[in-house]
C-alpha cells in the first residue's frame, strides 16, 4: 500500500519555515526575543508536522510515499514532484529536528542582526528539506543550490575571523561540483529523450534506464564530484574545516548534521541506482578514498589544538565510514551508512553544541585554554563524555550501531578495507578521549575557568533531546532500521540487476542474506541490552 | 501562415511611428519650455513606451497566432520573434527611463534630448529586429548607435563620459564599416540584400564564390563588436564605465539584445547553408567571450567596469545558444535576453542610486555596510547579482539552464562544461559585492560623509518590476517559456 495523503504534507513541512520568515519580516528588528521565539516555534511546528511521516510511513514498500506531483514547466518535462522513501525519511526528520535545536542554541550566541540570522536559518531549512524530498532533477537542483545562499550568509556574516574566506570558499567549492552535475543531468535528460521520446526530469524514471557503460562512467564522475565535495570525501574536503570552524555554532550544527548528508544522500538517490555499472566499477576507488578519509581525518583531528577544528576533521573521518558502508553495496553496509548519517548528525551536532557552550563562556576554543572543566561544570563534562562515546562508537550509543553495520558490510565486501577502517575506530577514541582529558580532567589550569557556570536550562533543552536519540538508537535501533529495509532492498536490486554484467559474488551474497542480516542486528541489539 | 504584402502597410510600423512621434514631441516641448518643472519629459517618454508595448501586443493579434507579416516589399517583417525582441527593448527603455528621472535631475542635466535620444535608440533597435533586408537592418544599427554615441557622452562635464563617447564613436564607426563591407560583399555575390532571397540564392546556386564567406566573416566582426564579444569587446569596459549609469544599464540590455536579434536573424535565415563555416568561428568566440569576460571581471574594483566585463561574459553565454541553432537554442536566447534585461537593469538601478552625485561611489568598497544602512536596496542588489551568477531560483538560473540544455541537445557538451565552469568563476566577483554589502564594515571615511540615499518613487517602481521579473522568470518559467516558444524564428 502506498501512502497517498490528500494533504501535501511534504510541501507543508518544506515551506512552513517560509511562513516564519514572513512573520519575522514583520517584526521590528530590535525585538530580538520575539524574533527568536517566532523562529524557534516555526521550526518546532515544522518538526511536529514532520513526525506523522514516521508513523504513517509504510515500511513494507519501497515506492515513494506522500507523493505530490504537479507539472511545473511542462514544456521541459519539469514537474514539482515530492516524495520520500525509506532512505530519505530519517533524513527529513533529522533536518527538522536539528533545525529546531540549532535555532534554540543561538539564543545567546548571536546577539547582533538576529533578524537576518533567523531568516537565514529558516531559509536554510527550506532548502535542506526540499533536497531530501524532491524527486525531480530540476527541483532537486534548485533546492541544492538555493541552500548555498543562506549558508553563505550565515558563515560570512556571523562567523569567526576568517569568515569571508570560508564563506566564499564554501560557496565556490560546492558550486563548482554542482554545475558539472547540472551538465550531467542535462546529458542524461537528452539521452533519456532519445531512448524513450519522453522529456522528463523525474528521478525515478531514470532508475531502469540501462545506460551504456561508457556514458555511465562520465556521468557517474560528474555526479561523483558534486556529491564527493559535499560529503566531503578525502581530496575534496578542504572547504570543510574552514567552513565549520568559522561558522557560528548553529551553522556548524546544520552543516555537519544535515548539509554533509546531502552528499551521501545524493549517492544513494542518484549515483547508485542510475549508474549501477559505473558504481560497481568505481567501488575500489571509492572504498580507497573512504578509507584514506577515515584515517586521514582521524590523524588530522589528533593534531588539532582547536576543539572545533578537531570535531570538523572528525567529520571527514565519520563520513568516510558512511561512504565505505555505502560502497560495500550490501544490505548491512548501506543500512549502516544511512543510520550512520543520522548518528553523525546527532553526535557531531551535539559536539558542536557543546563546543559552542564552552565558547560562549570563554570565547576561545583552544584546548590549551581549558583543563579541569569537570570540577566546575560536572554535568557538562559528563554529557560531553557521553556524546564523545557516541561519536567514537562505544556500544550502547548510536555510533556503535552504525559503525558495526558498516564494518560488517565492509568486511564482506572488501576485507582489507574493513580492517584498515577499524584502525580509524581506535584513532577516533584516541583523539576524542585525549581532547576530553585535556579539557575536562585534571586540575584547573587557568584561573578564568574557575567560575564557569554549569549548563543552563536552555542548554539542557537543546542537548537532552539529542542525547535521548543517541541512547535510543544505541540501545534499540530497530524502529529506525526497519523503516529503511524495503527501500534498501530495492536499491540493491536495481544496482545488482543492472550492474550484474560485472557483478561478482560479493553482492549477490549481500542480497541473499537479507534475513541473516536482520538476525545480526537483533543479535547486536540484544547483546547491548 | 505568411502574408506577403507588397504594398506599404503602415500598421506594421505603428510602434516605431508612435515612438518617433513621442521623441519629436519631447524635442518640441522642450523648445517651448521655460525651464520650470522638467521631469515630466520622462513620464511623457514612458507613455510613449507603454503605447508602443500595447500596439505590439495587438499586432495583429496575441502571441498565440504565429503570424508572419512581410511588408514594404519584403523589407520589413513582423513576426513573434521580432515582437518579442521589441518587447524586451521597450522593457529596457521603460526601466531605463524610470531610473533616469531622478538621476538626471541630480546631475542637473534635465533635458528633453536625453529622452528623445533614448527613444530614437529604441526605434533603431526595433528596426534591427524587424528588418528583413540587410540595408534596413543597417539603418537600424546606425540609428541606434548614433543615439548611443551621444548618450554615452551625455554628462558633458565629466571627462570619463567624454572619453567613453569618443571611444565608442570611433570604434563603433569602424565596426559599422566592417558590417557595411560585409553587406556589400554579400549583395555583390548574391545580387540581393533581402534576407530570404539570399538564402534562396545560396540554396539554388550553391557556394560559388568565396566573397560570400568573406562577407559573412565581416558580418561576424561587425556584430561581434555590437554584441561586445571577444575579441571585439575592447570598447565595452571604458564605455560602460564612462557613460552615465542609467545609460550603461540601457546599453547593456537593449542594444545587446538588438544586435543579437539581427545577428541571429541574418545568420539563421540568410546564411543557414554556411553553418559549417561559422560554427568553428563562433565556437572560439563563445569560449573566449565567456572566459575573458569572467576572468578580467575578477580583477575589477569599479562596479560599473566589473558589470561591463560581466556583460561581455553574458554575451558569451548567448553565443553558446547561438551556436546551438535550432528551436531550443534560439528560444533560449529570447529567454535569456529577457532575464538579463531584468537583472542587469535592476543591478544598475541600485548602482545609480548609490553612485550619488557625480557618480563618485562606484567602487566596490563603497558598498561596504550597505546591507545594514539600506537593507532593502542590498537585498535587491543581492537578488540581481545572484541571478546574474545563475543561482536558483532566479531568472538568471533558468536562462542559463535553458541555454546549456540547448547546447547539450546539439552535442556541444564541451562548450557547456566550459560555460558552467565560467559561471562558477563569475560567482566570485558577484559575491565580492555581497561580501562588501554584508560582511565588511564601512570604512571610516565613508561613514562620516555619505548623504542619505534617495530612492525616488520611479526608481522604486523600476526595482520592483526588475525584482518581480527576475523571480517570476525563475519560479514560474512556464508562462514565459510558452511565449518564447511561440516566438521561435520560423525558418522559411
Amino acid at each position: 500500500m502506498m501512502n497517498s495523503l490528500n494533504f501535501p504534507i511534504l510541501s507543508v513541512i518544506t515551506y512552513l519555515p517560509l511562513v516564519g520568515i514572513l512573520l519575522i519580516c514583520m517584526i521590528d528588528s530590535k525585538r530580538h526575543d520575539l524574533i527568536r521565539w517566532v523562529a524557534f516555534l516555526t521550526a518546532v511546528v515544522a518538526f511536529l508536522v514532520s513526525l506523522p511521516l514516521y508513523f504513517m510511513f509504510d515500511s513494507n514498500v519501497w515506492q515513494m510515499q506522500f507523493v505530490e506531483n504537479v507539472p511545473w514547466v511542462s514544456q521541459f518535462g519539469i514537474s514539482y514532484h515530492m516524495g520520500i522513501d525509506g532512505i530519505s525519511l530519517l533524513l527529513v526528520l533529522l533536518t527538522t529536528f536539528l533545525s529546531a535545536l540549532a535555532i534554540l542554541s543561538t539564543w545567546s550566541a548571536v546577539t547582533e542582526r538576529v533578524k537576518g540570522y533567523m531568516i537565514s536559518l529558516l531559509f536554510l531549512e527550506v532548502g535542506m528539506t526540499g533536497v531530501f524530498c524532491s524527486l525531480d532533477f530540476f527541483l532537486f537542483y534548485v533546492f541544492w543550490e538555493v541552500m548555498l545562499i543562506p549558508m553563505y550568509f550565515i558563515i560570512g556574516i556571523w562567523g569567526g575571523p576568517r569568515r569571508i574566506y570560508a564563506a566564499v570558499k564554501f560557496f565556490i567549492y560546492t558550486m563548482s561540483g554542482s554545475v558539472l552535475m547540472l551538465v550531467a543531468i542535462l546529458v542524461l535528460y537528452f539521452m533519456y529523450y532519445k531512448a524513450t521520446g519522453v522529456l522528463t526530469f523525474d528521478i525515478v524514471s531514470y532508475y531502469n534506464l540501462g545506460l551504456p557503460a561508457s556514458a555511465q562512467t562520465w556521468l557517474f564522475l560528474a555526479f561523483f564530484l558534486a556529491f564527493a565535495i559535499k560529503v566531503p570525501m578525502f581530496p575534496f574536503h578542504t572547504w570543510l574545516p574552514d567552513a565549520h570552524v568559522e561558522a557560528p555554532t548553529a551553522g556548524s550544527v546544520i552543516l555537519a548534521g544535515v548539509l554533509l548528508k546531502m552528499g551521501t544522500y545524493g549517492f544513494l538517490r542518484f549515483s547508485l541506482p542510475i549508474f549501477p555499472q559505473a558504481t560497481v566499477d568505481f567501488v575500489p576507488v571509492v572504498l580507497c578514498l573512504s578509507v584514506i578519509g577515515i584515517i586521514y581525518g582521524a590523524l588530522v583531528s589528533l593534531a588539532q589544538s582547536d576543539i572545533k577544528k578537531l570535531v570538523a576533521y572528525s567529520s571527514v573521518s565519520h563520513l568516510g565510514y558512511c561512504m565505505l558502508g555505502m560502497f560495500a553495496l550490501n544490505m548491512e553496509g548501506i543500512k549502516g551508512s544511512i543510520i550512520q548519517m543520522i548518528n553523525h548528525g546527532l553526535s557531531t551536532g551535539a559536539l558542536f553544541l557543546l563546543v559552542g557552550m564552552l565558547y560562549e563562556r570563554r570565547h576561545t576554543r583552544l584546548i590549551s585554554e581549558y583543563g579541569g572543566i569537570m570540577k566546575v561544570m560536572p554535568i557538562f563534562a559528563g554529557l560531553f563524555l557521553l556524546v564523545a562515546f557516541s561519536s567514537m562508537g562505544v556500544p550502547g550509543f548510536n555510533g556503535f550501531v552504525g559503525e558495526l553495520l558498516i564494518l560488517i558490510g565492509a568486511f564482506k565486501a572488501a576485507l582489507w578495507y574493513g580492517l584498515i577502517a577499524t584502525i580509524g575506530l581506535v584513532l577516533g577514541a584516541v583523539y576524542l578521549l585525549w581532547m576530553l582529558k585535556r579539557v575536562a580532567y585534571g586540575d584547573i589550569s587557568k584561573d578564568e575557568n574557575r567560575k564557569l557556570k554549569d549548563m543552563t536550562g536552555r542548554e539542557y533543552a537543546y542537548l537532552l533531546p539529542i542525547i535521548l536519540f543517541i541512547v535510543w538508537i544505541g540501545v534499540y535501533p530497530k524502529p529506525f532500521l526497519d523503516k529503511m529495509d524495503a527501500s534498501v532492498v530495492h536499491l540493491l536490486q536495481v544496482v545488482n540487476h543492472q550492474g550484474s554484467a560485472r557483478a561478482d559474488a560479493r553482492k549477490s551474497i549481500g542480497l541473499d542474506t537479507t534475513s541473516a542480516n536482520k538476525n545480526h542486528e537483533h543479535l547486536a541489539a540484544d547483546q547491548r541490552r | 501562415m505568411e502574408q506577403v504584402m507588397t504594398t506599404i502597410n503602415l500598421s506594421a510600423v505603428y510602434p516605431e511611428i508612435i515612438l518617433a512621434c513621442f521623441a519629436m514631441a519631447i524635442l518640441l516641448l522642450q523648445s517651448f519650455d521655460k525651464g520650470r518643472c522638467k521631469d515630466y519629459y520622462g513620464y511623457v517618454c514612458l507613455i510613449g513606451v507603454l503605447a508602443a508595448i500595447a500596439v505590439i501586443f495587438t499586432q495583429p493579434a496575441g502571441f498565440a497566432s504565429q503570424s508572419v507579416g512581410y511588408s514594404f516589399n519584403g523589407m520589413w517583417v513582423v513576426d513573434n520573434y521580432s515582437r518579442f525582441f521589441k518587447l524586451i527593448f521597450l522593457l529596457g527603455t521603460g526601466l531605463t527611463v524610470l531610473i533616469s528621472i531622478k538621476y538626471i535631475e541630480n546631475e542637473a542635466m534635465q533635458h528633453g534630448e536625453y529622452y528623445a535620444l533614448v527613444l530614437f535608440a529604441t526605434i533603431g533597435m526595433m528596426v534591427m529586429a524587424s528588418g528583413a533586408e540587410l540595408i534596413t537592418v543597417f539603418l537600424g544599427i546606425e540609428l541606434m548607435s548614433i543615439s548611443l554615441y551621444v548618450l554615452a557622452g551625455y554628462t558633458r562635464t565629466r571627462l570619463a563620459s567624454n572619453e567613453a563617447a569618443l571611444k565608442y564613436f570611433l570604434l563603433g564607426s569602424f565596426a559599422t564599416g566592417f558590417l557595411l563591407y560585409g553587406i556589400a560583399l554579400i549583395y555583390g555575390s548574391t545580387g540581393t540584400s533581402e534576407i530570404r532571397a539570399i538564402s534562396k540564392f545560396i540554396a539554388t546556386t550553391g557556394l560559388h564564390s568565396s566573397t560570400i564567406i568573406i562577407g559573412m566573416a565581416l558580418l561576424v566582426v561587425g556584430f561581434g563588436f555590437k554584441t561586445a564579444s571577444v575579441p571585439f569587446h575592447m570598447w565595452a569596459p571604458d564605455v560602460y564605465e564612462g557613460a552615465p549609469a542609467p545609460i550603461t544599464a540601457f546599453m547593456s540590455a537593449g542594444p545587446k539584445a538588438a544586435a543579437f536579434a539581427a545577428f541571429v536573424r541574418i545568420f539563421m535565415e540568410a546564411l543557414p547553408t554556411l553553418q559549417g563555416k561559422w560554427t568553428p568561428l563562433i565556437w572560439v568566440m563563445a569560449v573566449l567571450t565567456m572566459s575573458v569576460g569572467n576572468i578580467i571581471a575578477l580583477a575589477q574594483d569599479n562596479i560599473k567596469r566589473m558589470l561591463a566585463y560581466s556583460s561581455i561574459a553574458h554575451a558569451g553565454y548567448i553565443l553558446v545558444a547561438f551556436l546551438s541553432a535550432g528551436e531550443l537554442g534560439i528560444t533560449s536566447i529570447l529567454y535569456y535576453m529577457l532575464a538579463y534585461t531584468f537583472m542587469n537593469i535592476g543591478a544598475f538601478a541600485v548602482i545609480t542610486v548609490l553612485a550619488g552625485k557625480g557618480e563618485e561611489k562606484v567602487h566596490i568598497d563603497d558598498y561596504k555596510g550597505l546591507g545594514y544602512k539600506h537593507p532593502v536596496a542590498a537585498i535587491a542588489m543581492s537578488l540581481f547579482l545572484f541571478s546574474l551568477a545563475g543561482i536558483p531560483p532566479t531568472g538568471g538560473f533558468m536562462g542559463k539552464f535553458y541555454i546549456f540544455s540547448a547546447a547539450i541537445k546539439e552535442g556541444y557538451i564541451g562548450l557547456a562544461i566550459i560555460g558552467v565552469i565560467n559561471s562558477v568563476v563569475s560567482v566570485y566577483y558577484y559575491l565580492r559585492v555581497t561580501v562588501a554589502m554584508y560582511m565588511q564594515a564601512p570604512s571610516a571615511t565613508a561613514e562620516s560623509e555619505g548623504p542619505a540615499l534617495v530612492f525616488s518613487p520611479a526608481l522604486v517602481v523600476a526595482l520592483c518590476i526588475s525584482a518581480y521579473g527576475v523571480l517570476s522568470l525563475g519560479l514560474f518559467p512556464s508562462a514565459y517559456v510558452a511565449i518564447v516558444k511561440s516566438s521561435f524564428l520560423a525558418l522559411h
